[in-house]
């Protein structure tokens, strides 16, 4: 089947999509956008958050069916050009308290942390802990992301 | 497999109708992890997305009916006023992703014994609406769950609502977990209070074969609470009930917990919802 969607305000349409597979698996196998991860598969790790009509939602659990018609934004989507200066201050808060190690988890953080600071822009810590309940790092121990959101809300 | 995208509901109950086998989709926090897994291969899935008609709430006579596809996420920003429990109890739901996306239709359809909103749906004395094209019924929630992952809904039939009365006592829940996010209850309890009438009710999940009642103990608390005088609860009526609580319980040994650690944590909850939920009464200390 056929699934079109408007992913970072561009329209894009997936063809010969699987009616089983993932929003996750459309994004990254048809659409070349990597960013979101793929890891856990059952929406344990968060690690594929991405905004579906403005809510973060874990791509992996949305059948590609029903993002038919809906707005995606992913990592990708939230810098509005090229280059580390146009990075969101999300992005730039945590490459500059080095949040970042693997990696793996980082896009999927971005997200969630870009969604707390829209609804509460300044979260206290167990506001963040809550936030980033459903995002697991195991690389970081969470320190330096909470700096990281530290930052980019007073920035 | 088909992909059917319903626009409404009558289009809905009909696409069931002709495809008995399709698999029901809202949140996807149970589907999708079957289907990423290989667990399952359904000739259809049947996205309720798209159906606004079970994304609405709003009274029904004395009783709120609430579709089944509101999600965790709005149970708790619009109706935690309506559904004390319920909204506490979706609180403890997965993490902000799932709960923006899971919904308590979702979960009476996996009917799973360890479903979080099932306690407080029983404890509230819910009802669920059953819909086909052969028409409508709403069943008590204590009816709904025949067995693990079993319930009395028949291949034709959607889960269209839950109703619960409209003007709720006390509410309270508790959940065990190994942390505060991202569990799948060890145990979990709901209690109600109703003053006016002076009834008690309960909820047990994750520790029999089905989400359970606690029916003697219910009886007991109702008849032991000092309901005229809004005293203290007496230290061994909370003991008595938090041990009928665990005696209710059909649990078995398993990844998360051993049978007679989730009788003893019942009991614990049990007498902790108590409290807090007789000091929401204004009931003494």
């Amino acid at each position: 089947m056929k699934v079109t969607c408007v992913v970072n305000g561009e329209t894009r349409q997936a063809d010969d999509v699987w009616p089983g597979e993932s929003l996750l698996y459309v994004l990254r196998e048809r659409l070349g956008l990597p960013g979101a991860k793929n890891a856990c598969e059952q929406g344990e790790c968060g690690s594929c958050t991405v905004y579906l009509d403005g809510l973060p939602v874990c791509a992996c659990l949305v059948a590609a069916g029903q993002a038919e018609g809906r707005t995606v934004t992913t990592v990708e989507g939230l810098a509005p050009g090229a280059g580390e200066e146009q990075l969101d201050r999300v992005q730039k808060a945590f490459l500059a308290t080095g949040a970042v190690q693997c990696g793996f988890c980082t896009p999927g953080l971005i997200v969630a942390v870009h969604d707390l600071l829209a609804r509460e822009p300044e979260p206290s810590d167990p506001d963040i802990r809550e936030a980033l309940a459903g995002n697991l790092c195991r690389c970081t121990g969470y320190e330096k992301i909470m700096e990281a959101v530290r930052l980019a809300a007073a920035s | 497999m088909e992909f059917l995208r319903p626009s409404d509901w009558d289009e809905a109950v009909a696409a069931k109708a002709a495809h008995p086998d399709a698999v029901p989709i809202a949140g996807g926090t149970d589907v999708m992890v079957d289907l990423n897994f290989d667990r399952s291969r359904p000739g259809a899935l049947l996205d309720l997305t798209r159906v606004t008609a079970l994304t609405d709430w709003g009274t029904d006579g004395d009783l709120l009916r609430i579709g089944a596809g509101v999600t965790y996420r709005r149970l708790i920003d619009e109706l935690a006023g309506r559904v004390p429990g319920l909204a506490m109890a979706s609180r403890t739901v997965g993490s902000p992703q799932i709960r923006n996306r899971g919904t308590v239709g979702g979960n009476l359809g996996s009917a799973s014994p360890a479903g979080d909103a099932h306690p407080a749906l029983l404890a509230a004395g819910a009802l669920v609406e059953l819909a086909s094209v052969r028409g409508t019924r709403r069943v008590p929630v204590t009816d709904f769950f025949v067995g693990p992952k079993r319930s009395v809904r028949t291949p034709d039939e959607l889960i269209a609502a839950y109703l619960v009365p409209a003007d709720p006592g006390v509410e309270q829940f508790a959940k065990v977990g190994t942390r505060n996010a991202m569990v799948i209850a060890v145990c979990s309890f709901a209690l109600s209070l109703d003053a006016t009438t002076r009834t008690v009710g309960t909820g047990i999940g994750s520790a029999g074969p089905t989400p359970l009642r606690a029916t003697e103990a219910a009886d007991f608390l109702a008849a032991e609470l000092p309901w005229e005088s809004l005293g203290p609860v007496p230290a061994a009526v909370a003991a008595r009930f938090g041990e009928l609580v665990g005696a209710a319980a059909r649990p078995i040994d398993d990844v998360r917990g051993r049978a007679d650690y989730r009788r003893h944590a019942l009991a614990v909850l049990a007498r902790r919802t108590l409290g807090w939920a007789w000091a929401d009464l204004g009931g003494a200390a």
